[in-house]
């Protein structure tokens, strides 16, 4: 406890320094900018500033990036309250009834019961995140490579079962991902693989690239052929705050949220989407009278907003405590800390304590100021979305453009790129989604190296990875995943539930 | 013979191309297996490369035999606008200079959209241009060269 409190103190020590607040505001400001904007995410606009964070101190550029991340959760949930169309895509489910609520005249409500929710789930995790993060360094320090594998396997697994659609189709997203990873130089023969004589594909194909490619291109052509159709309702908002009877209904679903979405933050392959959509089926399940949902039932925006927003914050566990990033965004959030130097892991805790500290204690003084950001001067945010698609896209483009290219300075990246925004937009056509291919893309080299050295330790007995009892525990796990999603009842739920976005 | 399930039936092809293609390569290229213990450069991407192919012929046998939804139409006009424009970006910057290169990218990147203004457009291409010299090349010192490469 008194640990607790000395590292808190630490981290406020940093996350208070003037120029530590500016780049959390700068963060939490594009991070709400973007949230509301439909059509750009997180994972663009990070990847974007990637370059950019290269002249700031460590601890400022991760503080910034978070902000995006949990910023965006924010922002999304205005755009999907008031034109009935997510601004993320964590904020899908919100639009179902937070549109029903500002139709009946209650956008305030529901955007004040978002920013609330958001805020207390925000605190929680954060908490959650200062709580649990140590102890689960210590086991960290105890994995071999081993462990190592079997984890990166259960992510991979628990990607694909909380995937969309068909099954199978994401664990082939999953192995191609794998393959296009370990394009590049092989670290322990140093033989070049799959360049195809190409000089610039030695180094591998750039994270940045294929997420720029299929995140952002493909979805900027995605948009321009669905046509410009926007109906915005911002002619009255009304009172920002709930009233008595609208707290005493979305408490317990902010609550149930917050649990809900932290504990599907940790989980690899998780995150802010996964976490919004599950709150708010388990709001429908469970509530008394669920014909409401659908109608503006103000559960149906407290319990994903909330989930969303904590989802957002404890997926930094498993990547602070493990070095494995859970998701794309943590992904990139990997690439933030190697361009810094830092090699994401347990010793990060340890080594550089200001860092970790201080970002933990940013995302709580960020949440306080994307409450402000958020509910008085949301204003300013309705007048953005009357900015039509024809002048932001070509926006995005540029900086997307600039952002590939001062990876490396390469030209070959930009076009590397655009091919993956068409290999992006196909599969989109071919319903086969992008998240599991950009996991396996991030661990492939990742695995094969803990593969090889598991191997090696143990002369080539693959049976290493059943007897060792953590590893075998991790395993046990993922094989009872795919057992269950294999089982038809459950099978034929899980489409159910995927139907309703 | 109509394809029952065409959106799977050509996500499977593609996938079981791509996998033993890979796979090929590992052959033909010659990359060393090792043993299990020693693995070589070729063991694990051989693995993986034939499973994705395996999938992807699971997944056309399936396809045949259930019934799905047909494959989207392309919307062929922004795909072609938009990459390009972004093609032209990378291999023109260096040449025109970061400017003019954003003016170009926006007048391209408008003819994917649903309508053309061209004063619109170039209004919107100058203050980008502007806008985005200052912060990436003034704001945060990239080394993007701002005027086109004949001027100096």
């Amino acid at each position: 406890m008194d640990a607790l409190i000395a590292n808190l103190g630490l981290g406020f020590s940093v996350a208070l320094q003037p120029e530590a607040l500016m780049y959390c505001l700068i963060g939490c400001l594009l991070g709400t900018l973007i949230g509301v904007l439909p059509g750009i995410g997180p994972v663009a606009t990070i990847a974007m500033l990637l370059p950019a964070t290269f002249a700031l101190k460590p601890e400022f550029s991760l503080i910034m990036l978070a902000g995006i991340y949990y910023g965006a959760q924010y922002g999304g949930s205005t755009t999907a309250i008031l034109v009935n169309i997510p601004g993320e895509s964590s904020s899908v489910v919100t639009a179902i009834d937070g549109y029903q609520m500002a139709r009946k005249g209650r956008a305030g409500a529901a955007l004040g019961v978002a920013a609330l929710g958001s805020f207390f789930a925000g605190c929680v995790a954060t908490v959650l995140l200062a709580v649990a993060a140590p102890p689960l360094a210590e086991i960290a320090f105890k994995f071999g490579p081993a462990e190592y594998f079997s984890l990166m396997t259960l992510g991979l697994i628990a990607a694909v079962v909380l995937a969309h659609g068909s099954v199978i189709k994401a664990i082939a997203m999953i192995i191609l991902g794998l393959l296009l990873g370990l394009i590049g130089t092989d670290v322990n023969s140093g033989m070049a693989r799959f360049n195809f004589d190409l000089p610039e594909l030695i180094d591998g194909i750039g994270f940045v690239v294929v997420a720029m490619g299929v995140f952002g291109f493909a979805e900027i052509i995605k948009n321009l052929e669905q046509g410009e159709e926007r109906e915005i309702f911002v002619n009255k908002v009304g009172s920002l705050l709930p009233t008595f009877q609208d707290i005493k209904d979305a408490f317990p679903a902010v609550l149930r949220g917050t649990a809900l979405g932290s504990l599907l933050g940790i989980l690899p392959g998780g995150g802010a989407v996964l976490a919004s959509f599950s709150a708010y089926t388990l709001e429908k399940k469970i509530a008394k009278d669920p014909s409401q949902f659908g109608k503006g039932d103000i559960r149906g925006v407290a319990a994903p907003e909330s989930a969303n927003n904590a989802a957002a914050q404890t997926s930094f566990i498993p990547l602070l405590t493990l070095g494995i990033p859970p998701n794309p965004v943590m992904a990139l959030m990997v690439g933030a800390m190697i361009i810094q130097g830092i090699q994401p892991g347990p010793q990060v805790m340890t080594e550089k304590p200001q860092l970790f500290w201080g970002m933990i204690v940013s995302m709580w003084l960020g949440n306080l100021m994307l409450i402000i950001l958020n509910l008085p001067l949301i204003g300013i945010w309705i007048k953005l979305l009357t900015v039509p698609y024809r002048l932001l896209y070509p926006a995005i483009l540029v900086f997307c453009c600039i952002g590939v290219y001062s990876l490396s300075n390469s030209p070959f990246d930009v076009v590397l790129t655009a091919m993956f925004g068409f290999v992006g937009y196909l599969f989109l056509k071919l319903e086969c989604e992008p998240a599991p291919l950009l996991l396996g893309f991030i661990l492939g080299p990742m695995m094969e190296e803990n593969l090889r050295r598991a191997m090696l330790l143990s002369r080539g007995d693959a049976t290493v990875f059943v007897t060792r009892p953590l590893s075998a525990s991790l395993l046990a796990v993922a094989a009872l995943l795919l057992i269950i999603i294999a089982l038809p009842a459950i099978r034929k739920k899980r489409e159910e539930a995927f139907v309703e976005e | 013979m109509r394809l029952r399930n065409p959106r799977d039936f050509w996500a499977g092809v593609l996938f079981a191309v791509i996998g033993f293609a890979f796979a090929i390569i590992v052959k033909v290229a010659e990359y060393p297996m090792g043993t299990a213990s020693r693995m070589g450069a070729g063991y694990f991407p051989y693995v993986l490369a034939m499973i994705l192919g395996v999938l992807g012929l699971i997944i056309v046998a399936k396809a045949l035999i259930t019934d799905g939804a047909p494959v989207a139409k392309f919307a062929w006009r922004p795909i072609f606008w938009i990459l390009s424009a972004v093609v032209i970006f990378g291999l023109t910057v260096k040449m025109l200079g970061l400017a003019l290169v954003i003016i170009v990218l926006v007048l391209v990147a408008a003819f994917g959209g649903h309508e053309f203004k061209l004063k619109e457009q170039l209004i919107a291409g100058v203050v980008l241009s502007i806008g985005a010299v200052s912060v990436f090349v003034y704001g945060l010192s990239l080394p993007f060269p701002i005027w086109p490469a004949f001027l100096n």
